[in-house]
């Protein structure tokens, strides 16, 4: 966990007056809309269709109990009893009063949350991996670097007013879990020859309506280096980008218009500038932010408890365990990802009481921590494999057990049309219909891993671009229409899905779907070639053939 | 459902209304004829012309304290006067998601 010292915790606070005071004066009309505006934004307040949305951070997806019960609190005070985790290691509430907001941000102010960096054109949350801290193999903790960003980034008018808004993403893992090519700037912690730690900088990725894999703009800058190199790269975009156009407007178009070598001249000159000025950070600092990182005190466990074994008889039990547990760093230990997948219902949204009783299971059982990722699950980073087995009850009970991690169903779905005023197409009723269709665990689990992305408009917040199977709801002549792309993906191999064929309607993407999946089941060498091997070696041909020849 | 956020040029092609989100709890209204706002559709004023449309757009627009985001929404009249949404968007606007929300399945 972090703490947040007193600085963070007086400007939350100030935060949540100003925008109290912000509100009453729009309800009385001293305001107006265009004014009040931006300052909502600033908070995290969108216009959906059916009401205000209201986007809370959760920096680097990490969440203390008393955080995820204050979440509860404000889904079930000031909501409809549920929120939206996004791929942004965000939480959305779709139902919430303007006239209630300041309540809602003073609630969940006095845990030290808060809605800043979540909208507008700004810097926004630093997002990191799940596993961060835990997972085995890890440079360093990645969140330590997070924190500093977004310490140095916060309400820092350098980075308050950019041409669009701007993403940054870090690991420090070889398997990517943070998305970082798909960032404005994507992170990757290593080690140099001798042994200091730094960072591989990427830049230029981005989805929405022109989407870019990041490019290595620099192979290794020093720890210490990092907020100037940053720095130097957002001066390059503040001087050049394009405030003319929203749709040219991303870091992306600009790496792209310049290409990479200049665009990285560019940011070398200005970096030499600067890079011996106060951006150059003292080992003091960052030892303080680590100091603040606090882990568990972990217990010397067996790597097989007796618990374990005698569970192993269940076979519920043994396809959860098989699905939802990773090896953790420390022996004993197992990270667990929750599905907020269950079929049939919209993913990635969870109950004031789910959250609750998660909250409960995490003080009993992960020494009070909780992640969010950017696949729209949660994990709890810290169980001891002897509670491997109380734990899955537990989470059953709350149909918080689905074991369909990076399976089928598994879906990255946005709110689309049924919340969203930018969509052209539902995305929800896609993935529940999807779920349904895949529900059964022994075909999901022979399909093997494949990820399904959805997203209702070319915005993209459902990353469909980089989905093992992407989808995308386009609107014509007043009818939802589906693009399907194959071949998408999100990790370390990161890639732009390709078009399989014209659009479908929405009472043909299940079927569509599944004409894809059989065709794969029968194009497979072997069943361990995953279904994006299998594209990556035969393209998108056969796909097509199979989908459109009946159609 | 192209998004009309961005309407600029005014042109209607059959009866209309103008829709907005109420300002202090965001609900969804429609501008009555009494220069005041509905949640309720059938109580919106119904406009059959362009000139109509503008005026209508106009005035909402002007009452910024009582709602936001005003814009001109199509609806199809039925025989019997019966007022429906004209498209999608605008019906999952009036009855709410399609889906189940989590808290009451
Ligand atoms: C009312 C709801 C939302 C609105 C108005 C909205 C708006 C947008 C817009 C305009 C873009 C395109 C940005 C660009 O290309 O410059 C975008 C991208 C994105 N949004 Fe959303 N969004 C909403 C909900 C969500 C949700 C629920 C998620 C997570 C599930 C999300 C995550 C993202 C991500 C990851 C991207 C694309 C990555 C990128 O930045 O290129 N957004 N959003
Ligand atoms: S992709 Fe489009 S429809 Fe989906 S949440 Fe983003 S803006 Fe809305």
């Amino acid at each position: 966990m972090y703490a947040y010292d007193e600085i963070d915790r007086t400007l939350v606070n100030e935060r949540v007056s100003e925008f109290r005071d912000q509100v009453k004066r729009r309800l009385s009309g001293e305001l107006t809309e265009d004014e009040f505006k931006i300052l909502r934004l600033q908070n995290g307040v969108y216009l959906q269709l059916h009401a205000y949305m209201f986007r809370v951070a959760i920096p680097y997806g990490t969440l203390a109990t008393n955080q995820l019960r204050a979440l509860a609190h404000v889904a079930r005070k000031y909501d409809r009893g549920y929120g939206h985790f996004t791929t942004r290691q965000n939480i959305q509430f779709n139902w919430i009063k303007l006239a209630e907001l300041p309540d809602a941000l003073a609630d969940l102010a006095k845990v030290g949350i808060h809605a800043m960096q979540t909208s507008g054109n700004n810097m926004r949350n630093v997002t990191s991996d799940q596993w961060a801290g835990v997972a085995p193999g890890e440079i360093e903790d990645p969140r330590i670097w997070s924190e500093l960003i977004r310490q140095h980034t916060t309400l820092h008018p350098e980075f308050s007013f950019l041409p669009r808004k701007f993403k940054i993403a870090i690991t420090a893992s070889d398997h990517d879990r943070a998305a970082i090519k798909i960032h404005d700037i994507g992170l990757k912690l290593i080690k140099n020859e001798k042994g200091e730690t730094g960072f591989e900088v990427l830049v230029g990725g981005g989805l929405g309506r022109t989407p870019f894999i990041a490019k290595t703009i620099k192979h290794f800058v020093h720890g210490r280096d990092i907020l100037s190199y940053i720095e130097a790269i957002l001066r390059v975009y503040n001087q050049y980008g394009r405030r003319d156009n929203i749709y040219k407007a991303r870091i992306k178009i600009l790496v792209h218009e310049l290409g990479i070598e200049k665009f990285s001249r560019e940011v070398e000159e200005e970096w030499q500038h600067i890079r011996n000025s106060s951006l150059q950070i003292d080992d003091e600092v960052i030892e303080d932010i680590r100091s603040r990182f606090t882990y568990p005190a972990y217990e010397k466990l067996p790597h097989m408890p007796d618990e374990l074994r005698q569970a192993a008889a269940d076979p519920e039990f043994e396809a959860w365990r098989k699905n939802s547990v990773a090896p953790h760093k420390v022996q004993g230990y197992s990270i667990v990802t929750i599905s907020l997948k269950p079929i049939g219902k919209p993913p990635g949204d969870a109950t004031a009481e789910q959250m609750d009783a998660l909250a409960d299971l995490a003080d009993k059982y992960s020494f009070g921590e909780i992640r969010v990722g950017h696949e729209q699950n949660l994990a709890l980073p810290h169980v001891a494999k002897r509670d491997l087995p109380a734990l899955w009850k537990a989470l059953d009970k709350l149909g918080l057990a689905t074991p369909n991690v990076n399976l089928i169903t598994d879906i990255i779905a946005c709110p689309g049309l049924d919340y969203c005023s930018l969509a052209n197409a539902r995305s929800i009723p896609i993935a529940q219909e999807l779920t349904r269709r895949f529900a059964n665990h022994e075909l999901a689990n022979l399909i093997g891993r494949l990820h399904i992305n959805i997203s209702g408009c070319i915005n993209a917040c459902g990353h469909h671009h980089v989905g093992h199977i992407g989808i995308l709801g386009v609107e014509k002549n007043g009818e939802e229409v589906y693009q399907i792309t194959i071949g998408g993906r999100a990790d370390e191999g990161a890639a732009l899905g390709n078009l399989i064929g014209p659009g479908v309607k929405f009472d043909e993407v299940a079927d569509v779907i599944e004409d894809v999946v059989e065709a794969y089941l029968a194009l497979r060498e072997r069943p361990e070639e995953l279904f994006i091997d299998t594209v990556k070696r035969l393209g998108v041909e056969p796909f097509k053939e199979r989908v459109y020849a009946t159609r | 459902m192209t998004s009309p956020l961005e309407q600029k040029k005014i042109k209607i092609a059959g009866p209309s209304v103008v829709t907005a989100n109420r300002t202090w709890d965001g609900i969804v209204v429609y501008r009555t004829a009494a220069k005041s706002w509905s949640a309720d559709l059938s109580e919106a004023a119904i406009v059959r012309n362009s000139d109509d449309a503008k005026a209508l757009l106009a005035e909402s627009v002007a009452d910024d304290v009582g709602a936001i985001g005003p814009y001109i929404a199509p609806v199809q009249v039925g025989v019997d006067g019966k007022v429906e949404p004209g498209n999608l968007r605008e019906q999952i606007r009036r009855t709410g998601v399609t889906i189940g929300q989590p808290a009451q399945v």
